[in-house]
């Protein structure tokens, strides 16, 4: 019996960022590594906490995706900045005027997809305007102030240590707690394998998905709602840039497209591997037409190189 | 230069019923086939002449749709010898088969519903090209239909999808007998009056008559007994992949041909499982959908059997129960489907999760599972179904399908449901699991839990204490006990006289 050494198809994003985090710190000097890091882990925290969402509803079975999570999270900071109106006392009403919102935003994208039979692509994406349009109302242009105490929580470091990183890493533990070890996490991903399969032995499949939007909905909330604090405040397009992130790292993470197998491990893998080839082309100098094509290149790059894990 | 098969003047040597002639068109001996282990034609021997129609009978899995399979050269024999037109070809291929004049109505439609009956025409007839094919394409099909079915009012630019099945299925056999440039010498007829309503059902039968008189050689594949006495010159017979009977229709009855298919009587072994005594504790009672349709009752510890050909029914019944029992009974219901590819197994996960799956609200507290006792739930299990695999973390894609199987009843019996369908749950497994989970089934039914199972398989029933008998979408008739042997199932099958 020879073993031959075969890595996880997620650990192969933290391979790659790693050798962007090196190939950075030698451009730049051993002085820079440690800041390089802390930036990577800042703001792949964001992209963490939207992408487990996004590999909830895209475990759920092929087909299911949410392209409504950056209208979601706009529209999650706009009312809980405008419940909060900066002061500090109003915080935890304004995360759970965030949270509820988020929720039932997801609700709503089910609703659509369950009731109207519409394909999730379509459903979340005809959302997603309606969202979109309720933050403008809500804000307008104006850029909406979060409080001083939510901004400090969001870059808090004591002794050099990222409280809020720290604290998605505490999510992702959880959401790997829950998709194995409990009741609905091993629904979702039997529903994702096989909807009349998981049906015939008792799931009650719709509940499950409901439940994985709703989740999505909470979690891009909760992201707008960290945001707003660490980028000064709830504006109209803050949540652009995590469209397609929020599903490029769920796939990069290792989460199949077609449903039934999620990896919140890997979101941080594909997370940091994002954040830092951005850092690492910034290093470079290399400019911006030249930095997307090497960005697409390299996703194209891993996933072919990633073995196919249909060896079974 | 279109004409219709029963028009054209093609070979009439006017063949008495039977009697092997020298002029036979098909001409079969000790034909086989198998697929993997299954022995689905046993050395058949079929002959067929010009002029003559046959009617082929027997049960789901005799062996009638392979062999005229074989016919059309869409399955190749592995044994035997096969004689086209006092030729055996090298080669036998559905393309040489149509171009030898050989045509085939299958019972599911072939045609692509995309398109009109026209077009539909065109695709089986090459020489239907050039400019002007549209026109000739109508022409033909429109002249063949009138011909087999007159007083029809099919659009032939409508497309099939938007046809009745009726509709679609009169299509299917027009382009069947529509003739060009090849002669149609021998036409397959599958099932083809199902779908037809009364009216188009005789004019087909009169025309499969006049084809016959002019020299066309039928093959009719029906359950509609009736019409095979009303057309047929000959009856073929099968039943487990051989020919049993090929008896001379004219004077044979109904009754005398249905004992025909059932002359492989295999003494009743279930034993003296004693269910009448339980009839007083009902697990679920399910209402049929009209009056014709029997109300389905399941007491505890019992095993229902859902019986009749395969397709009338059984499996709509079954689910419709399983939805009523999983809102209504105590504990839930379990189901072990057939069908395993689509509906049983989860291709990603190993036999642990994929057996444990129906009995997690049971380890689970809050919501939390109980890690470790599903573990033993699986080891338990797996053991007890003796399923062969290194340990229950082996990824269930690389078992058998037997041993996948296994997996699925383990899965169902080791819930807590006292209910239990079954799916016809035993295709394409070996008879020595088969064994294993009757004796499982019936030792699980005297601890009181209840069975409900659809089989295609006969000898399946013999395990069963009841047994409903389904017949065009409804259960028609309940046998029990003594009562159940093959020519009763059967007879409820085929129906009453006036099918």
């Amino acid at each position: 019996m020879t073993r031959r050494l075969v890595l996880a198809p997620w650990t192969y994003s933290f391979i790659v960022a790693l050798a962007m985090w090196i190939a950075t710190t030698a451009y730049s000097g051993i002085g820079s590594a440690g800041s390089t890091l802390a930036a990577a882990l800042a703001f792949g925290a964001f992209s963490v906490v939207i992408g487990t969402g996004q590999m909830l509803v895209i475990a759920a079975g092929s087909g299911n995706i949410d392209l409504s999570v950056p209208s979601v999270l706009t529209l999650a900071a706009y009312v809980s900045m405008a419940v909060m109106t900066g002061h500090d006392g109003m915080l935890v009403p304004g995360l759970v005027v965030a949270l509820l919102v988020g929720a039932a935003a997801g609700a709503l994208n089910f609703l659509a997809i369950l009731l109207l039979r519409l394909p999730p692509i379509i459903a979340t994406l005809a959302w997603s305007f309606v969202f979109q349009s309720f933050a403008f109302n809500l804000g307008g242009e104006a850029t909406l102030k979060p409080p001083a105490l939510l901004s400090a929580f969001t870059v808090w470091a004591p002794g050099g240590i990222e409280i809020m990183p720290l604290c998605v890493m505490g999510l992702t533990a959880a959401a790997v707690f829950v998709l194995r070890s409990t009741l609905w996490g091993r629904s979702l991903l039997a529903s994702g394998q096989s909807e009349p399969a998981a049906r015939l032995a008792g799931v009650r499949v719709w509940r499950v998905r409901l439940i994985a939007y709703a989740g999505c909905g909470t979690l891009a909330a909760l992201t707008g709602f960290l945001l707003a604090g660490f980028s000064g405040g709830a504006a109209l397009n803050m949540g652009d840039a995590y469209l397609l992130e929020s599903i490029a790292v769920v796939v990069l993470g290792g989460t199949s497209v077609a449903g039934g197998r999620a990896n919140a491990v890997g979101i941080w893998g594909a997370a940091l591997f994002f954040n830092l080839m951005a850092t690492m082309l910034n290093t470079f100098r290399i400019e911006a037409g030249i930095r997307l094509m090497l960005t697409g290149a390299l996703i194209i790059l891993i996933i072919a190189i990633v073995p196919k894990p249909r060896a079974a | 230069m279109s004409s219709i098969a029963a028009m054209s003047d093609h070979a009439t040597n006017g063949t008495s019923a039977s009697g092997r002639t020298a002029t036979d068109l098909l001409e079969i001996r000790g034909l086989a086939k198998h697929f993997g282990a299954v022995q689905a034609l046993r050395g058949v021997d079929f002959h067929l002449a010009g002029g003559e129609i046959v009617g082929l009978v027997g049960h789901n899995g005799a062996g009638k749709s392979t062999l005229t399979n074989i016919v059309s050269g869409s399955i190749a024999p592995t044994g035997g010898r096969f004689a086209f037109d006092g030729r055996e070809p090298a080669i036998w291929s559905p393309a040489i088969a149509k171009s030898s004049g050989i045509r085939c109505v299958y019972q599911e439609l072939s045609l692509a519903t995309n398109l009109s009956a026209a077009e539909n025409i065109r695709l089986m007839h090459r020489s239907l090209c050039g400019i002007g094919w549209r026109a000739r394409a109508r022409a033909l099909v429109v002249a063949t239909l009138d011909a087999v079915f007159p007083g029809h009012d099919i659009d032939p630019d409508r497309r099939l999808a938007d046809l009745s099945i009726g509709a679609r299925q009169m299509v299917e056999i027009a382009c069947a007998f529509s003739q060009t440039d090849s002669a149609v010498r021998c036409v397959i007829l599958d099932e083809p009056t199902s779908a037809l309503g009364h009216e188009a059902t005789t004019q087909l039968l009169a025309y499969v008559r006049r084809a016959a008189a002019s020299g066309l050689a039928l093959i009719l594949i029906t359950h509609r007994l009736n019409e095979i006495i009303e057309v047929c010159h000959r009856a073929v017979v099968m039943v487990d992949g051989r020919v049993v009977a090929e008896p001379e229709t004219a004077g044979l009855t109904r009754t005398a041909l249905v004992e025909l298919m059932g002359t492989i009587e295999v003494p009743r072994q279930a034993g003296d499982r004693s269910a009448a005594g339980r009839q007083d504790r009902i697990a679920l009672a399910h209402s049929g959908r009209d009056a014709r349709d029997l109300a389905i009752r399941v007491a505890a510890g019992e095993i229902i059997g859902f019986a009749g050909l395969d397709g009338h029914g059984q499996r709509e019944r079954l689910r419709a129960m399983f939805a009523a029992a999983e809102n209504t009974a105590a504990n839930g219901a379990a189901f072990v489907a057939g069908d395993r590819g689509t509906e049983g197994v989860f291709a990603l996960w190993s036999i642990a999760d994929n057996l444990t799956l129906r009995s997690l609200p049971s380890l689970s507290r809050l919501g939390l599972i109980s890690l470790g006792a599903a573990r033993r739930l699986a080891e338990t299990w797996s053991a007890k179904l003796n399923v062969k695999a290194p340990s229950v973390d082996t990824p269930i894609l690389s078992l058998s399908g037997g041993n996948q199987q296994k997996v699925l009843f383990a899965r169902a019996l080791a819930s807590d449901a006292r209910l239990i369908f079954l799916d016809d749950p035993m295709r394409g497994v070996d008879v020595g699991t088969k064994q294993e989970v009757y004796r499982l089934l019936r030792s699980e039914a005297e601890a009181g839990r209840s069975f409900v199972w659809y089989t295609t398989e006969f000898e399946e029933l013999r395990n069963c204490d009841r047994l409903y008998v389904f017949r065009e979408g409804r259960a028609v008739k309940e046998l029990a006990g003594a009562s159940i042997d093959h020519a009763s199932v059967l007879e409820a099958s085929f129906g009453g006289g006036d099918v």
